[in-house]
């Protein structure tokens, strides 16, 4: 198994997981993933439907707890046992379905569950937190939206991605992790967030950025670690590999010398969802 | 919960120039209103209009409608209406829907009424009995809905038939208690001299107005200083002073005399003034929408109405959230059968059944609050119970005879129907944006 050291191989990631293990009940689901994620980079989490990748994603943000492994956070072992211990430590995720209130405007849903406010009778701070919502948006050039007290109803589907990730970045966070944020959008609305995806990065976070098209993954990473029934067929830079080479790793879990041993391979083939 | 603590992680500083800073004028305000009506924002629009437009029609139609007797009358019979719409706003914003608050109202009525009269309890200890009968009410309804999982409309349709067999119990053979308590009875003003002082009116009208320019334009000034688009003063002063003239309108008729026929019972009597029950609908007006409208629990009900994953994730305690409008609805619900108590000094064995929780369902949504969650006000009760009031009123002068109250529920179903439908458009206006 392969983890690359890279051109910034010096500095530390700022996610390190080793051997995660997860189970739901019979269902062996990751079997031992490592995976690494380093800041002002953008690492994409390819690997068929199946693979296991939501289910790696949500155990970083503690929506599962992790059954076995390491999961070692900024240099330190960090126990994440719900969503608010990961957002704590500064990780963010923007899901797969978009969780977002269609009722509430811009302003209310980046800062849903952290509503600020202020005086006595705590009642809430509307002015600061639209003036906070419309930096965030500027400060990720986001020049789509006419106004950040619009309603998310009234948002196209590449808007919506936009507000949610957003959200994401607005708290100090320095882990965003993205569950296919392209998938359901069109040509220029896909090259619109891939842009902010790449932004958020040179900003300095680290991104991890889950897709099943080869071409956005292609364009955008630095780092592409391909998933291969729950298990880490390789985590590779972006510039040591082809298009071919990563279409294999996903399908068969190896590529030349890339990838699972074919003897292990096989054998995790065979085992299926075996406990 | 959290193995890390509750500290707020830090806010990311942005150095680039604040989105939008810019005061609109009067003209691009209203066009922004417009355009806001068009994306299916529209609120009580609907509502107003009707009103309005129904107001104008039973003037005409009967001379008698707008008199100052009538509308007093239609002040007091609106008041247990409106009181429940308030809470039943709350259970719609989620989507839900509590059908035993009728018949809640009615039971928590009647138990006041059994310790007022038969046990002789001063009238606070049976008004705090009642509104505590409605808080385990509603947190029951709530526990079973939110941590055992089964659907609200099972739930309070079976609360709305039992409470109705314990109202009977309770009430007993002779099938109704008479109150007498005069704290009590004043609120719905069922003797004809207790209501307000006119000075009292008046006074109650300049807080409203006052409270209402200070917390107008403080926000207006907060947003100027941080640089963000503002309504324009003029629209903000236009606003207030409709305010100011539709209250002034209301406590100068309110002030006329309205025992027009005088017998010798009457004769050395006046009734004049405001009814008591107004301040109390416009505390709980004020306390309400400041609750749903600048609070993080109100943010956190419309979250929740809109999308209760999101919330979740969000870190909302949706289930808190869920038994909570349970509670306030019940509760709520028991105060307007403290108020239905009064205007009938007493109650009997069908306290709170009947049409009691459908026209208060239908006043909420013909003011603006959508059956499918996430979308409603406070304000909406109050004006769909006066249009459900207003419609009741109209019909009954207009049709005399057996067939009147017929009238009035076919008309008032129409209306709902009408209301629902707006809903229903306008929501699929907000969704075909997307
Ligand atoms: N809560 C669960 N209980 C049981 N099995 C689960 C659960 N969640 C996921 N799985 C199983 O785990 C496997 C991996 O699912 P996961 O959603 O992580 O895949 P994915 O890589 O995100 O796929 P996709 O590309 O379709 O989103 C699947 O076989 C799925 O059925
Ligand atoms: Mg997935």
């Amino acid at each position: 198994m392969s983890v690359d050291a890279g051109p910034r191989g010096a500095s530390e990631p700022i996610l390190r997981l080793r051997g995660i293990q997860k189970s739901f009940g019979p269902v062996h689901v990751l079997k031992g993933v490592d995976f690494e994620a380093r800041s002002g980079e953008v690492t994409a989490l390819v690997g068929d439907n199946g693979a296991g990748k939501s289910t790696l994603v949500k155990c970083i943000g503690g929506t599962y707890a992790i059954d076995e492994g390491e999961y070692i956070f900024d240099g330190r072992p960090a126990h994440v046992q719900s969503p608010r211990a990961a957002s704590a430590l500064g990780i963010e995720i923007v899901y797969q379905d978009l969780a977002l209130c269609d009722n509430l405007d811009i302003v209310e849903n980046m800062f849903l569950g952290r509503e600020e406010v202020v005086g006595a009778a705590r009642t809430l701070d509307e002015a600061k937190m639209e003036l906070m919502a419309g930096q965030t948006l500027a400060s990720l050039s986001v020049r789509t939206v006419k106004s950040v007290r619009q309603k998310v109803s009234s948002l196209s589907g590449g808007q919506r991605q936009t507000v949610a990730i957003a959200k994401a970045v607005l708290w100090n966070s320095k882990l965003v992790i993205l569950d296919e944020p392209t998938a359901a959008l069109g040509v220029a609305q896909t090259a619109q967030v891939l842009d902010l995806v790449r932004r958020l990065a040179d900003q300095g976070l680290a991104v991890v950025l889950i897709s099943h098209n080869m071409n956005d993954v292609l364009q955008v990473s630095d780092s592409i670690a391909a998933l291969y029934l729950g298990q880490m067929a390789a985590q590779v830079r972006r510039s040591e590999v082809t298009h071919t080479q990563i279409v294999e790793l996903i399908t068969a879990g190896r590529s030349g010398d890339l990838g699972l041993t074919s003897s292990v391979a096989s054998a995790v083939e065979g085992n299926g969802a075996q406990a | 919960m959290s193995t890390i603590g509750n500290e707020t992680p830090q806010l990311r500083q942005g150095e680039e120039q604040p989105f939008q800073p810019r005061e609109m004028n009067a003209v691009e305000y209203g066009r922004d209103y417009v355009q806001r009506l068009r994306g299916g924002e529209m609120g009580a629009v609907p509502g107003l209009i009707g009103l309005v437009v129904l107001v104008i029609l039973f003037a005409i139609l009967q001379s008698g409608f707008l008199s100052a007797y009538n509308v007093e009358n239609m002040v007091i019979d609106g008041a247990p209406t409106i009181i429940m719409a308030m809470g039943l706003v709350f259970v719609l914003l989620l989507g839900e829907i509590d059908l035993s608050a009728g018949t809640a109202s009615g039971l928590c009525a009647v138990l006041a009424a059994v310790l007022l009269v038969r046990h002789q309890v001063n009238w606070v200890v049976a008004v705090f009995a009642a509104g505590l009968l409605g808080v385990v009410i509603g947190a029951s309804i709530g526990w079973l809905r939110a941590k055992v999982g089964i659907p609200s409309f099972v739930i309070t349709l079976a609360a709305f038939l039992s409470f109705q067999g314990v109202t009977v119990i309770m009430v007993g053979g002779s099938g109704s208690i008479l109150v007498t308590d005069h704290t009590l009875v004043a609120l719905e003003s069922a003797s004809i001299s207790d209501y307000m002082p006119i000075w009292a009116g008046w006074l109650m009208l300049a807080i409203v107005v006052l409270g209402y320019a200070v917390v107008k334009f403080r926000t207006l000034s907060k947003r100027r200083a941080a640089g963000l688009s503002t309504e324009p003063n003029s629209i903000a002063l236009i606003k207030i002073a409709a305010l100011a003239a539709l209250g002034a309108v209301f406590i100068y008729y309110m002030g006329i005399n309205r025992i027009i026929t005088h017998t010798f019972l009457t004769s050395n009597q006046t009734s004049e003034g405001v009814p008591w029950i107004v301040p109390l609908m416009l505390i709980l007006l004020f306390a309400l929408t400041f609750l749903l409208g600048r609070t993080r629990y109100g943010r956190h009900v419309y979250a929740v109405g809109g999308n209760d994953e999101a919330a979740r994730r969000a870190g909302i305690r949706v289930d808190m959230v869920r038994i909570s409008v349970f509670v306030i609805c019940s509760f709520l619900a028991a105060l307007s059968g403290l108020v239905q108590l009064s205007s009938q000094a007493g109650v009997n064995s069908a306290q709170g059944g009947g049409n009691t929780l459908l026209l208060a369902v239908g006043a909420a949504v013909i003011g603006g609050t959508s059956l499918f969650g996430g979308r409603g006000r406070v304000i909406d009760a109050v004006i769909g119970g006066v249009v459900v009031e207003v419609i009741s009123y109209g019909m009954s002068d207009l049709i005399s005879g057996s067939n009147g109250p017929g009238w009035q529920q076919i008309i008032t179903g129409i209306v709902l129907l009408v209301a629902a439908g707006f809903d229903a458009v306008s929501r699929r206006a907000g969704l075909s944006r997307q």
